[in-house]
């Protein structure tokens, strides 16, 4: 194993060099979130042998044009709302000829949070056997950045000029509504955690779902370094919880903010999309106190345990 | 054989088991269904089936139906759906992906008028919304050719020189709801028939990735090859009437299916049902010394045009009826067919039976009467039936 700077060293390995998932010469914008997880995923994944399914997304355009592949895994590129119900003819014939195969949806936050809602929110309920990934930029990146439900309240956007007035949508809620046997969110900044959430995803059966808060350089207006920094900004603020959710009972708390309110003020000054809005850290707070209290609830750690991470 | 009495819902049903059964060597039968008016009794037949290495998901939508046949029919399985309506026109996108990725999916339309307003009677505008968009499409007039029909469909679609989604429609209630005699082949004689499904883009080991990207002239040549296979269907459906009759001793109707047309100045064009009624019609024409005679269009996509021509060719006056309207424009079928018309006939489109009206033999003698005192073709007419 080589190790490189990038992602503090961990993301690469001589596989990943030799048969990257996200082949070189692939048309992502720089320090584009979707990029990391990729690589992350071809680490956690090893040897098995995976099929993908895009729907419309970045993801879809990341693919290459025919006949040429940017995936290295076979990989079919769904319509918008399709993704989960793609997958779970796939992921059927799969089991009924007995393969090992996992099939992976890979959405971004369009075709997860809007107009593939119900499509995921019925292949959770047959509890297929996918593995749901969402990489989320919270903008409609392909099209040029227009608002999801999946964009922060104060966000600039080409179709909220003013920034979006509505909070983000809680997907995690909502898949764990679902009783889903997992759901869980991923920071690309605590890759220790995002290579054990990813692996756990990949073995585990049924239904499984990630969320992942994926850097958008282009659609953020942010630099394409700062990506994975500004998640971990994120996390620090309090901003995105990183959690997950086992049979959509037990809740886990896997990183501890400090809720500095440091990191949130650094958060929205390092992306231009916060700019014109007048978003401040004390707009954005209280929510984060909120959604805050009620996953202590749900997770009955009503004392904070670990600061350090 | 042995025969079974069953409405065309159950009947196109059992076919799709039948044909999913069939594949169980190779890799299964995945289906998406959901209900929706008349054709939910052919979804809820397939539910109650036991398909070794098969399995039916009930779905959440018409468009995840398709979905999930896309995914399964990707993944090599033989895949099999229904709806109409306006479960058709939502599912109409995942349809055109289905055609696009060339995937060999059989669907069942049990047509139904489109809404609002809310009417679920018979009616062709479902299926022909579907017309341009590279789905085989055949039309019913019997229990039997709807069985037939269905096992016809997954051969043609999956043949290599094809490879293609069809689409098998009948007329919603009038044959879907009625109970007729069907002659049941064995699972042996269909595995003869539908040999293991073979789709050779399918998602397998090779890094390849299925509705990619691509530029204008890549779109072109893909399009072309469809356009081509879709041409192909005609000659290769031929070889499958005679490898029907060959394994269950009858032989499923031609895509044009003439009837007293010989020596006819006088024909009906027509699909589905109203060719039963046409061809009750020529019978009592002919008893009166007219020389009448019935096409009945059952294979829409591809458009036979040579035997158009050849049926069409001498003909004095030729009535288009269709169950259809292409608003602002006439009916589709009469659209589709006039063009093989000699230049000297008179080609008159009355689009009658529409959204479910119920055409007699009574209305069909008024038309061609209006027909025969015509001395040129007129515009499109909508008539009502009562």
């Amino acid at each position: 194993m080589t190790n490189e700077p990038a992602l503090n060293g961990m993301a690469l390995t001589e596989r990943d060099r030799s048969e990257p998932l996200l082949r070189a010469g692939n048309s992502n914008c720089g320090g584009c979130g979707m990029s990391s997880l990729l690589q992350m995923l071809r680490r956690a994944a090893a040897d098995r042998e995976l099929k993908l399914v895009v729907p419309a997304c970045c993801a879809a355009v990341t693919g290459g044009i025919f006949p040429e592949s940017a995936f290295s895994i076979p990989t079919i590129m769904s319509t918008f709302a399709s993704a989960a119900s793609v997958a779970t003819g796939v992921a059927s014939v799969a089991q009924l000829n007995g393969e090992p195969t996992r099939v992976i949806c890979l959405a971004g936050d369009g075709g997860t949070y809007d107009i593939g809602m119900g499509t995921l929110s019925a292949a959770a309920e047959r509890n297929e056997d996918i593995l749901y990934i969402c990489y989320d930029n919270e903008i409609y990146g392909n099209t040029g950045g227009q608002r999801s439900s999946a964009t922060p309240a104060g966000a600039w956007t080409t179709s909220t000029p003013l920034g979006k007035q509505k909070t983000k949508k809680d997907i995690l809620g909502i898949m764990a509504a679902h009783r889903i046997p997992y759901a869980a969110s991923v920071s690309l900044a605590h890759i220790d955690d995002t290579l054990r959430k990813l692996q756990f995803a990949l073995d585990a059966r049924g239904f499984r779902f990630l969320h992942v808060l994926s850097p958008c350089p282009t659609g953020w207006k942010s630099e394409p370094a700062m990506g994975i920094e500004l998640v971990r900004l994120a996390v620090r603020s309090g901003l995105f919880p990183v959690f997950e959710v086992f049979d959509g009972e037990r809740y886990l708390i896997n990183v501890e903010p400090e809720f500095s309110g440091e990191a949130l003020m650094m958060y929205l000054s390092l992306q231009r999309r916060f700019r014109d809005s007048g978003v401040t850290e004390e707009n954005l707070r209280p929510n984060i106190e909120r959604y805050w209290n009620y996953l202590r609830l749900m997770s009955g750690r009503i004392v904070p345990a670990r600061r350090d991470i | 054989m042995p025969v079974d009495l069953i409405s065309a819902n159950h009947a196109a049903a059992l076919a799709a088991t039948l044909a999913g059964r069939a594949n169980r060597t190779a890799r299964g039968f995945c289906s998406g269904v959901y209900p929706i008016t008349p054709s939910t009794e052919c979804m809820e037949y397939l539910c109650g089936q036991q398909i070794e290495k098969g399995k039916v998901v009930r779905a959440d939508s018409e468009h995840n139906a398709m979905g999930i046949c896309i995914g399964a029919s990707a993944s090599g399985a033989r895949s099999f759906t229904t709806t109409c309506s306006n479960g058709l026109a939502y599912m109409v996108e995942n349809c055109v992906a289905a055609a696009g990725y060339r995937l060999p999916i059989v669907m069942s339309v049990a047509n139904r008028t489109m809404g609002p307003p809310w009417n679920i009677w018979t009616d062709h505008g479902d299926s022909l919304l579907m017309r341009d968009l590279g789905w085989l499409q055949l039309y019913s007039a019997d229990n039997q050719e709807v069985f037939d029909t269905v096992l016809c469909a997954f051969k043609l679609a999956e043949d290599p020189r094809v490879m293609m989604p069809a689409l098998t429609c009948m007329d919603g209630f009038i044959l879907s709801h009625t109970t007729a005699q069907v002659e049941i082949p064995s699972q042996e004689q269909v595995d003869r028939f539908l040999p293991p499904t073979k789709i050779p883009h399918r998602l397998d080991k090779v890094a390849h990735t299925l509705g990619q990207i691509e530029t204008p002239h890549q779109s072109v040549a893909h399009r072309l090859q469809h356009h081509q296979a879709m041409l192909q269907a005609r000659q290769v459906y031929a070889e499958i009437q005679d490898s029907f009759a060959e394994i269950f001793g009858r032989r499923p109707a031609d895509p044009l299916v003439g009837y007293r047309t010989e020596d006819a100045e006088t024909l009906i064009v027509s699909m589905g049902t109203l060719g039963v009624t046409a061809e009750r019609v020529v019978d009592q024409l002919r008893e009166q010394g007219q020389a009448v005679g019935s096409v009945r269009v059952r294979m829409f996509r591809p458009m036979p045009d040579e035997e158009l021509r050849r049926f069409f060719s001498g003909t004095k006056r030729i009535a288009v009826l269709d169950r259809d309207v292409s608003i602002g424009f006439g009916g589709v079928l009469w659209g589709e067919v006039r063009g093989f018309a000699e230049p000297a006939t008179i080609v008159q489109n009355y689009m009658v039976g529409v959204a479910g009206g119920d055409v007699r033999p009574e209305h069909m003698l008024n038309l061609l009467a209006e027909l025969e005192q015509r001395q040129e073709s007129g515009a499109p007419q909508i008539v009502e039936v009562v």
